[in-house]
């Protein structure tokens, strides 16, 4: 028996119980869906959330980096990446991470890593994916999400890229050390409290938005139709998903969902994992940020080095699943 | 009064989040009724220099109290409330 047995029961009996919607017709299962779905998807949010941000209380990039700054490149990659997962990712942070780890001795690879995993692997995507998809496919999303992250890391690394960096950020340099306002238990709580509300009303919207279009299609598109254009026998599924992932960072909240009802009517594992990771990964607003200290070339780079990881990452599991 | 000489900053990239900060504050300093200015920065690399990472920072005479969130009004008083306790002493 699933955890989420008593959810789906709930579903039932609002579907049938007090909607008295006639049972197995194509509204019946739509409405059941959503509200399983809904209802699923905000328990998970707040109690995953929520978790993750008093871990993070703990370790805040500040104590991350003052781990980073003496590690060699490779083990670095290594930390950067599984660290970034704890770390959450506005683009409001890119820069002041950026800098931050920088200035403060961090090799330029071992810092990409860090901004490829950060995003790339955060909470709220693994919220859906672990709602939607199960955890073989979570674990699975993670493992590649951490290879991509070390290997842009340690590829950005070897090509010495220090120079398509702004001068100015090597000619500050700051400390490692911690300098946070200590907190109290009570504190932690209510920081998690906060950040976990803060996030359930930026993606509420969208998740209810993208499960209720999920649960149409559910209902009433056929698979044969998905399928044609977007199932593993085509060739340009994969970059095309990349493509499109692009521009809909902030909308992962409801991409996902959306995504989950695709597969089940055929579109292919690794063209839905790599359409994930290009939405988290690759965001177009970070890049504008990012301009401020680095290069336009350095950050194509960047954004070509993730790009390929995921193609990659798209096809393999397009193959193996 | 001593309430005066707190210096209050938020400190952050420009982004939505920070804004949001900024207008919370102001609003903490206007309820307690205090006479003190918040200050609006948009250098990043002064919330590197002192130390953090994440945006936005809510500082206290020059102090960080809030880091990489935005909490609620209550907590801001509460905050200010405590530093200006310690200008007292």
């Amino acid at each position: 028996m699933s955890i989420f047995y008593p959810v789906q029961l709930l579903a039932d009996w609002l579907t049938y119980g007090l909607f008295h919607i006639v049972p197995s017709t194509l509204l019946a299962s739509a409405v059941d869906f959503f509200i399983y779905d809904t209802t699923k998807i905000f328990i998970l949010l707040s109690v995953i959330i929520f978790a993750v941000s008093i871990i993070r209380s703990y370790l805040p990039p500040e104590k991350i980096r003052a781990v980073l700054a003496h590690k060699n490149q490779y083990v670095g990659n290594m930390l950067a990446s599984t660290l970034g997962i704890i770390t959450p990712f506005c683009s409001c942070s890119a820069i002041t991470l950026f800098l931050g780890f920088v200035q403060a001795g961090v090799p330029l690879g071992t810092t990409f890593s860090f901004l490829v995993a950060s995003p790339m692997i955060n909470e709220v995507a693994l919220v859906m994916l672990l709602g939607l998809f199960g955890w073989k496919i979570t674990v699975i999303y993670i493992i590649s999400g951490l290879i991509i992250a070390m290997l842009s890391g340690a590829i950005i690394g070897k090509l010495k890229m220090e120079n398509l960096v702004e001068s100015f950020v090597f000619q500050n340099a700051v400390g490692a050390s911690v300098n946070l306002p200590h907190m109290t238990r009570k504190e932690r709580v209510a920081y998690a409290k906060d950040y976990t509300l803060d996030i359930l009303k930026k993606v509420w919207l969208y998740v209810v938005i993208g499960i209720g279009v999920g649960a149409w299609i559910h209902g009433y598109v056929p698979a044969d139709f998905i399928a044609r254009y977007a199932g593993s026998g085509t060739w340009y599924a994969v970059p095309l998903a990349v493509l499109i992932g692009i521009p809909l960072y902030s909308n992962a909240a409801g991409v996902i969902p959306l995504v989950s009802v695709l597969t089940e009517k055929g579109v292919s594992m690794g063209t839905t994992l790599a359409f994930m990771m290009s939405v988290t990964a690759l965001s177009l607003p970070e890049f504008m940020i990012l301009k401020k200290v680095m290069k336009p070339k350095l950050i194509l780079i960047f954004a070509g080095i993730v790009s390929l990881g995921i193609i990659f990452t798209g096809y393999l599991f397009n193959w193996v699943l | 009064m001593s309430e005066n000489k707190i210096t209050i900053q938020v400190l952050g990239s420009g982004c939505p989040t920070c804004k949001k900060l900024f207008d919370l504050t102001k609003q903490a300093v206007a309820e307690m009724k205090l006479g003190a200015k918040v200050e609006y920065i948009t250098d990043v690399q002064k919330i590197v220099d002192m130390g953090l990472m994440s945006s936005p920072v809510l500082a206290i005479d020059g102090k960080p109290a809030f880091v990489g969130f935005v909490p609620d009004v209550e907590e801001i008083k509460k905050a200010i409330q405590k530093a200006g306790e310690k200008n007292n002493i």
